[in-house]
């Protein structure tokens, strides 16, 4: 459990809120994932004629609207910042918490993003380019910065506790989440607004994970390219989408009679200190993550009845988790006893907020009993030769999960959420 | 459209305000609820719209729909290229 002094402060999770490729809301995002439906198609923001990789997991038929004032508001907030208020406004919605009773100022906001406002930063510099500086936005600034997801949030319910900004590439949202349960532990707030946000399918983007060899280029198999721990998979699928989680101390949570969906019980943080884009070959940062995560909630492996993977789909980075995972887990895990799987075979990765959503993701598992599928699972990889939970969905009782994340950086995250008992 | 039309219409636009609102006598700030974000904005859309330079002395001073309104105008009349 994280509970870094003597007095035991428990984190809790009460609300969930977030807008993926696959839904507009966390259950709709659920029960497709369930459904093992897979949302990767044809990119249709911009041209990709010259690209290699022409394909990702969008986010279709997003409308800020609803969640803010005007439009003159809408336009001066990225879309990765209107993905993360949507979220959040879910989310709270899901807590019940009402904030006119709060003392607002132990309430904080930690979301993360791992690339920020591209979209305006692509804008922008087109028109200095082209027009010159006199005709740059003075709204570049507050749209690009990654902290003004958080900063939104705060202004919008008048949050003015612990407020941060992390960025640790592909293992952002679990760092925002194990990190802002932190914050509530240690005593400096009571609730946080905790998650991760992106909306990177940019063409700059999409030009530099194509040139990096990062994606699959299975244009033709849009459903079938991103196929984590699969034989054949050929690189990752970019996607985009928001996870925001409300965290709360577990007694201010039971005070108000909150629904409790779980615990936030470890939380593991490494780097591989090897190479910026590669994994280490044995996945020694996320295991030593795992471990830390197993540590902080006092479980042993054998607790843990799943494991949301990082999964990406790339040769190297699914090979090495699965060594990380048998070393953390022995028999229990080469037993397939441990149900493992991918969220990102069916939406791609959502870089900055893939950890968030992948949390989300878990806590529906405690609380439904069922595991989604790791699509695309055809040809087994030899080495990667662990339970996957191949292709279709399975139901049991969930006890503990861990979702990792690892980051280019070397950055890892394992994040530990368990049922909760009082 | 006549300047002022063309000018009104911008700040309708820009600031999510209804036409009614957008009087002569409106202060940007005031009663329009613009910010230094918008009144930055709202310049280089006047630039832009009347291919004109607003010298940063000369912006600080367009508080109103009207002075902005004013101020095109004396500006395209001493250069109407």
């Amino acid at each position: 459990m994280i509970t870094p002094s003597s007095s035991a402060r428990r984190v809790v999770v009460t609300g969930l809120g977030c807008i993926s490729p696959l839904g507009l809301d966390a259950a709709t995002t659920f029960a497709k994932l369930l459904e093992g439906v897979s949302a990767v198609a044809p990119i249709t923001r911009f041209d990709t004629s010259a690209y290699d990789c022409r394909i990702a997991a969008q986010v279709e038929g997003f409308d800020v609207s609803p969640y803010v004032s005007s439009p003159k508001e809408a336009r001066r907030i990225d879309t990765f910042a209107q993905f993360a208020i949507a979220a959040a406004h879910m989310a709270l919605e899901h807590s019940g918490l009402d904030l006119a009773t709060l003392d607002l100022e132990r309430v904080g906001t930690l979301i993360g993003t791992g690339v920020g406002g591209l979209q305006v930063i692509e804008a922008q510099q087109k028109i200095l380019l082209e027009s010159g500086p006199r005709r740059v936005s003075p709204l570049l600034i507050p749209m690009f910065l990654g902290n003004l997801a958080a900063g939104h949030l705060a202004i919008r319910y008048g949050l003015k506790g612990p407020s941060l900004h992390v960025s640790t590439a592909c293992a952002t949202g679990t760092h925002a989440i194990g990190d802002a349960a932190h914050v509530i532990a240690r005593g400096d707030a009571d609730v946080m607004l905790a998650g991760g946000t992106e909306a990177g399918i940019t063409p700059l983007l999409l030009a530099g994970f194509c040139s990096a060899k990062a994606l699959s280029v299975r244009n033709g198999e849009p459903a079938a390219a991103s196929r984590p721990f699969d034989l054949e998979r050929d690189g990752f699928v970019m996607g985009e989408g928001a996870g925001v989680l409300v965290l709360e101390e577990e007694h201010h949570a039971q005070r108000r009679g909150a629904t409790i969906l779980a615990e936030v019980a470890g939380y593991g943080l490494t780097n591989d200190a090897h190479h910026i884009t590669a994994p280490e070959a044995r996945g020694d940062g996320g295991r030593r993550a795992m471990e830390m995560a197993l540590r902080g909630a006092s479980l042993a492996p054998v607790d843990i009845d799943y494991v949301n993977a990082h999964g990406t789909s790339t040769p190297l980075g699914d090979r090495a988790e699965t060594t990380a995972i048998k070393h953390v887990f022995g028999a229990h895990a080469t037993a397939k006893k441990l149900w493992i799987s991918s969220t990102k075979s069916m939406i791609g990765h959502l870089l900055g907020a893939a950890g968030a959503v992948e949390a989300i993701v878990c806590v529906m598992s405690l609380v439904q009993g069922k595991v989604h599928p790791t699509l695309n699972q055809t040809c087994p990889d030899p080495e990667c030769d662990l339970d996957y939970v191949a292709n279709e969905a399975r139901d049991r009782p969930i006890r503990a999960t861990l979702s990792n994340s690892f980051g280019f950086g070397g950055q890892n995250a394992c994040l530990l959420l368990r049922r909760y008992d009082a | 459209m006549s300047i002022e039309d063309q000018v009104k219409s911008i700040i309708v636009e820009h600031l999510s305000v209804d036409p009614e609102q957008a009087t002569s006598e409106a202060s940007f700030v005031d009663d329009l609820g613009a910010d230094s974000l918008d009144l930055a904005e709202l310049v280089i859309l006047f630039e832009q719209s009347f291919d004109i330079r607003i010298p940063p002395a000369s912006a600080r001073e367009l508080r109103s729909v009207g002075s902005a309104i004013a101020y095109i105008q004396s500006t395209r009349a001493a250069d109407p290229s």
